[in-house]
């Protein structure tokens, strides 16, 4: 109980600190004035100092008050009674010591004013150093400044020192204290049974000493035969170690899949994780690049050449492939028949990854396309990736077509679309004929968007229809909100892409169309989100239980919010605070990142133990997942508040300089939150490749039973020859 | 449903729906604007140097920062005159065979938009300097520097384009820094980017969302308390640097400077409106204040800032005083 006390004052006083340490960063950082903890953290500081004395207080009069209890039960008349409760309650062994003793006589004495005097100074000097302290931390308008609050932070530290130092001698003071009295209890107690008459203390001794010897034999209910396990119910592995992660399930091996398919789909994922690697260093880098501008002087590594290095590497780097080699995986698996050909998923694999190398290179070396975002790749480059895709097209149709099922699973439904629908995106983005002047402006906005929810969003959902299902072991909610979510996206989502354009020079009318789009949209997502929430229902415990659900559970949370956020941003009103700030930044990786990297990692997890019947640490898998939603948070929360201040600025016709440099304590909370992202997928690497690499290792049960076939085959052999 | 258990049928219709909606918002309104729009008839077409400026505009990847688009809301009023229409873009086309038309409007606005910036930065000085290393002339500046568009010449010679820049950033190397050609193609891309006028008689289209008139007591007077350091923090701080200290062999100080501190209102005035080319040893000032269509008002408080900042101690002037010289002004540049 004390030490309990003892422990909760010290992290009172470590989070007070840390609190204060945190406040004068924040106020150094910026040097607009604005930050998370501007004006609210010194109060905060005030608060929790107030509240530590508070509790400091209570904790010493309760220890105060327990003492003088003890004062006064020694002086109450009870004092009889309680030295036979005393005796009643002896243990055995101290019966046994008591029984055998002489008796014997000892004097006692008492220094109690003494102590008291000692606690009552200790107390006295504790007042100065506590009020001090709660002088320094009272308001005043100098507490909002840096320095000021650096300040406090460092006296606060030997002050919150010298109050745990005094905690700890009053507890001592007090213990030594309640020790004595302890002693002259005992002292009391030895007399009192040396009183006694012997044979009537003894009689009383002995039998208590009996029924405290008293105990089970454990076989009460059972014979003494050892336990049989005739049914093979308990098996112990003997040398399972320290769990240090919650045990999960493991994933169950198919054994009925072609290894032909199972090693083109392992590499498409392999391949997706290099990119995603490669990918995102340099987004991790072009964060830095915010930070410190200077970072390098190489034209190859300039700011405007790797930024569609980043986007272009991770949209057709990582997730499309990701996504391709899932959707080889499916849609054979839906349809109930082998892949068509295999041979042109190899094909499709080898130009996408060849268009995501010469795209890199091109746009390092200063060849684009024009400026046009996700465009950035010039036709050639991208028709690498067209061709790829037409092939993954009719490879797949081919598949479905000869499928033993008579329903096309949704899966497919919302896979091949995507792939039908982007390969008409690419061919109205890269054809020239309609791209003069304001009509690039045009074919831009409905390009990038369509790129974003008709590819990624679309294939991804088709995806997570297969493998949310058999994660939970149960059939999707509702079919019918898979299918009227499907129309609506087709619907809405193609009108939305010139929300990228409010307030420009487009027709207003379009502008239009693209916000009541946007608004639409509001239909898929809810449907969808229902859909994937209400699978759930029931099987909410299996989260607890699986490594790769509490993926898919943050995949649906952001595609709701994400998606949302994405309607909400479209609103003329919202345009004037929030386009072309980094709102839109945190916006997109808030989706690309939160909702589609999210689901491809929970499937990921999900199929790659049953292709290769390995599975990854758990510890790295939930390294893995924290570091990736923490780094996420981290990211994308600061963009947007920095964001909107920012928009709010510019409302307010302030120089525009002003708003660069409100905005550097949020971008390098985007570069904390980039390098959480960034770790975390060099996690993910090694899961993956803890998950495909081969290894041997020996089965002890296998190879013994092995020797023993040899062994016996040996034998048969030998007699053969000698027969 | 026979319709969802046919794979031709199912994606047939799902094709078609998607095709048709995109001729819808995407191709149609495209061909539309590309056939129904001119360019205005005084814009002027790039010249070969800035044709070559814009195409290393569009290697460097400088859209993924800059917009080039006055969108018609009030907040955008200090980047263009007016709003950026269809006829701005319309005489842009296809790049070459392989690279797509580039109107660069861009969709983030990391840095400021370029629609105007020939008329509200256009030294050359100053925009090699900048080009050199942003840093140099706008400390708070998160832009790449574009050293590798420079060299380093000994002896520089009488063609090349000298660049002066403090010491400290040569990097410890020995000569001059000498623009090379792909820096002055660059500056001279962005110094044609200016908003074309309309033609006489054109509705010129409304900037939205303007704020709500000030209180009525501050309407008269509004105007008068236009923000001197605002003012010139957008506008002049670039090249005289907040200290006020200018930058050696590049832009003069106002730091007790005659000009700002004396009494001959008349050239300070002509200076801030017209620009100035008198001193050698300093690059060229451009006409900032009829570039940006500066008030009495605005230039009385630019004046007043400067005449009371770093050390300044001048008596303040009245935008009445002010109006005066600038009509004054105004004439003088007239004939």
């Amino acid at each position: 109980m004390k030490s309990r006390k003892v422990i909760i004052s010290t992290f009172i006083a470590i989070v007070i600190a840390l609190t204060g340490v945190n406040a004068a960063f924040a106020g150094e950082m910026t040097p607009s004035g604005f930050s998370f903890s501007s004006g609210g953290a010194p109060v905060w500081f005030v608060f929790l100092a107030s509240l530590a004395m508070i509790v400091f207080a209570v904790a010493l009069r309760s220890k105060v008050s327990a003492l003088r209890e003890s004062y006064r039960k020694r002086n109450s008349h009870t004092n009889r009674m309680l030295l036979e409760e005393h005796m009643r309650n002896l243990d055995s062994g101290q019966i046994d010591k008591l029984l055998t003793l002489k008796k014997r006589d000892r004097p006692g004495s008492s220094h109690k004013v003494a102590s008291v005097l000692l606690f009552l100074l200790s107390l006295a000097a504790s007042g100065p150093a506590a009020a001090q302290a709660l002088t320094k931390a009272d308001g005043s308008s100098l507490l909002s400044e840096g320095g000021v609050i650096i300040t406090i932070a460092l006296l606060s530290i030997p002050i919150l020192a010298a109050l745990v130092l005094l905690w700890v001698k009053i507890s001592n003071a007090v213990n030594r204290q309640k020790n004595k009295l302890r002693m002259e209890e005992a002292e009391q107690l030895a007399e009192y049974l040396r009183s006694r008459p012997a044979e009537e203390v003894e009689a009383i001794l002995a039998q208590r000493k009996k029924a405290l010897d008293y105990s089970l034999n454990n076989r009460e209910l059972s014979g003494n035969a050892p336990a049989e396990d005739s049914k093979g119910l308990v098996n112990i592995i003997p040398d399972y170690g320290l769990p240090i992660v919650a045990v999960k399930k493991k994933a169950l091996p198919r054994p009925n899949i072609d290894p032909a398919l199972s090693r083109l789909v392992l590499w498409y994922l392999g391949c997706a994780t290099f990119w995603l690697l490669f990918g995102t260093t340099i987004g991790e880098y072009l964060g830095i690049k915010f930070v410190a501008p200077d970072a390098d002087h190489l034209s190859w590594l300039s700011f405007g050449r790797l930024r569609p290095v980043h986007t272009n590497a991770v949209f057709w780097g990582w997730a499309s492939l990701g996504m391709l080699g899932l959707g080889h995986y499916i849609v054979p698996r839906v349809s109930n028949v082998p892949l068509a050909k295999i041979k042109w998923g190899w094909y499709s694999l080898y130009l996408i990854n060849a268009a995501v190398v010469i795209g890199t290179i091109f746009l390092m070396a200063g060849i684009n396309n024009g400026g046009g975002e996700y465009r950035e790749y010039v036709w050639p480059v991208m028709l690498l990736f067209g061709i790829a895709l037409a092939l993954s097209l009719t490879n797949f149709l081919k598949t479905i077509a000869a499928r033993k099922t008579k329903e096309i699973y949704i899966s497919n439904w919302y896979m091949v679309s995507a792939i039908i629908f982007t390969i008409v995106i690419s061919l109205v983005a890269y054809i020239p004929y309609w791209q003069k002047g304001l009509g690039e402006t045009v074919v831009q906005g409905y390009y990038m968007h369509q790129g974003v929810g008709m590819w990624f969003m679309l294939f991804t959902l088709g995806i997570v229809y297969y493998f949310l299902p058999q994660q939970l072991n149960k059939p999707i909610y509702s079919y019918s909100l898979g299918i009227l979510a499907f129309w609506a996206q087709i619907l809405f989502y193609t009108l939305i892409g010139s929300h990228h354009f409010v307030f420009s020079a487009i027709p207003w009318w379009l502008q239009t169309v693209a916000i009541v789009g946007s608004m639409g949209m509001v239909v898929p997502v809810v449907a969808g989100t229902t859909n994937f929430l209400m699978t759930f229902k029931g099987a909410w415990y299996k989260v607890r239980d699986s490594y790769t659900l509490p993926f898919f559970l943050v995949g649906i949370i952001f595609y709701c919010t994400g998606s949302l956020q994405g309607t909400a941003e479209a609103f003329r009103f919202t345009n004037l605070v929030w386009h072309f700030t980094d709102f839109t930044v945190a916006h997109s990786h808030l989706t690309m990142y939160g909702i589609v990297s999210f689901f491809l990692w929970a499937c990921i997890y999900a199929v790659v133990p049953r292709l290769t019947g390995k599975e990854a640490p758990q510890v790295t898998i939930g390294t893995h997942f924290w570091l990736a939603l923490i780094g996420l948070l981290f990211y994308s929360i600061p963009l947007m508040y920095g964001g909107t201040l920012k928009g709010l600025h510019w409302l307010s016709g302030k120089p525009f300089i002003e708003g660069v440099t409100l905005m550097a304590p949020y971008w390098l909370w985007r570069a904390i939150g980039g390098s959480l992202m960034w770790v975390s997928h060099l996690f993910f690497a090694y899961n993956m490749y803890k998950m495909i690499k081969r290894d041997y290792v020996v089965d002890v049960k296998e190879e013994a039973i092995d020797r023993l076939e040899k062994k016996s085959l040996n034998k048969q052999g030998l007699i053969v020859e000698e027969v | 449903m026979e319709l969802f258990d046919n794979h031709k049928k199912l994606f047939g219709t799902a094709a078609l729906m998607f095709i048709g909606l995109t001729m819808l918002v995407a191709v149609g309104p495209a061909i539309s604007n590309q056939n129904n729009n001119a360019p205005l008839p005084g814009a002027k077409p790039l010249s070969p140097e800035a044709e070559k400026g814009k195409a290393i505009f569009v290697a460097n990847g400088c859209v993924a920062c800059h917009t080039q688009q006055v969108r018609n809301i009030d907040m955008d009023k200090m980047w263009g005159t007016r709003p950026s229409m269809a006829a701005d873009y319309a005489g842009i086309t296809r790049t070459d065979f392989w690279r797509n038309t580039a109107t660069l409007m861009g969709t983030e606005r990391t840095g400021p938009d370029l629609t105007d910036v020939g008329n509200r930065q256009p030294s050359l000085d100053w925009n090699l300097v900048h080009l050199y290393n942003p840093r140099i002339v706008v400390k708070e500046s998160i832009m790449p520097a574009y050293p590798w568009l420079f060299t380093i010449k000994k002896e520089p010679g009488k063609h090349d384009v000298v660049v002066n820049v403090p010491e400290s950033y040569m990097r410890g190397k020995e000569g001059k820094l000498v623009a090379t050609d792909d820096a002055l193609y660059l500056v001279a891309y962005l110094q044609s980017m200016k908003q074309t006028e309309l033609p006489s008689g054109a509705v010129v289209p409304e900037f939205l969302y303007k704020p709500e008139p000030k209180v009525a007591a501050a309407g008269a007077e509004g105007a008068a308390l236009a923000d001197g350091k605002a003012l010139y923090t957008a506008n002049c701080q670039a090249c005289h640097q907040a200290d006020g200290m200018g930058l050696p062999g590049a832009f003069p100080p106002l730091k007790g400077s005659p000009v700002v501190t004396g009494d001959d209102l008349e050239l300070y005035v002509d200076i801030i409106m017209n620009g100035y080319d008198a001193r050698q040893e300093y690059g060229v000032m451009a006409p900032i204040g009829t570039n940006m269509g500066f008030t009495e008002h605005e230039v009385a408080a630019i004046i007043n800032h400067e005449r009371s900042s770093w050390g300044n101690e001048a008596a303040p002037v009245t935008p009445e005083e002010i109006k005066k010289v600038m009509e004054f002004v105004k004439l003088k540049m007239a004939p």
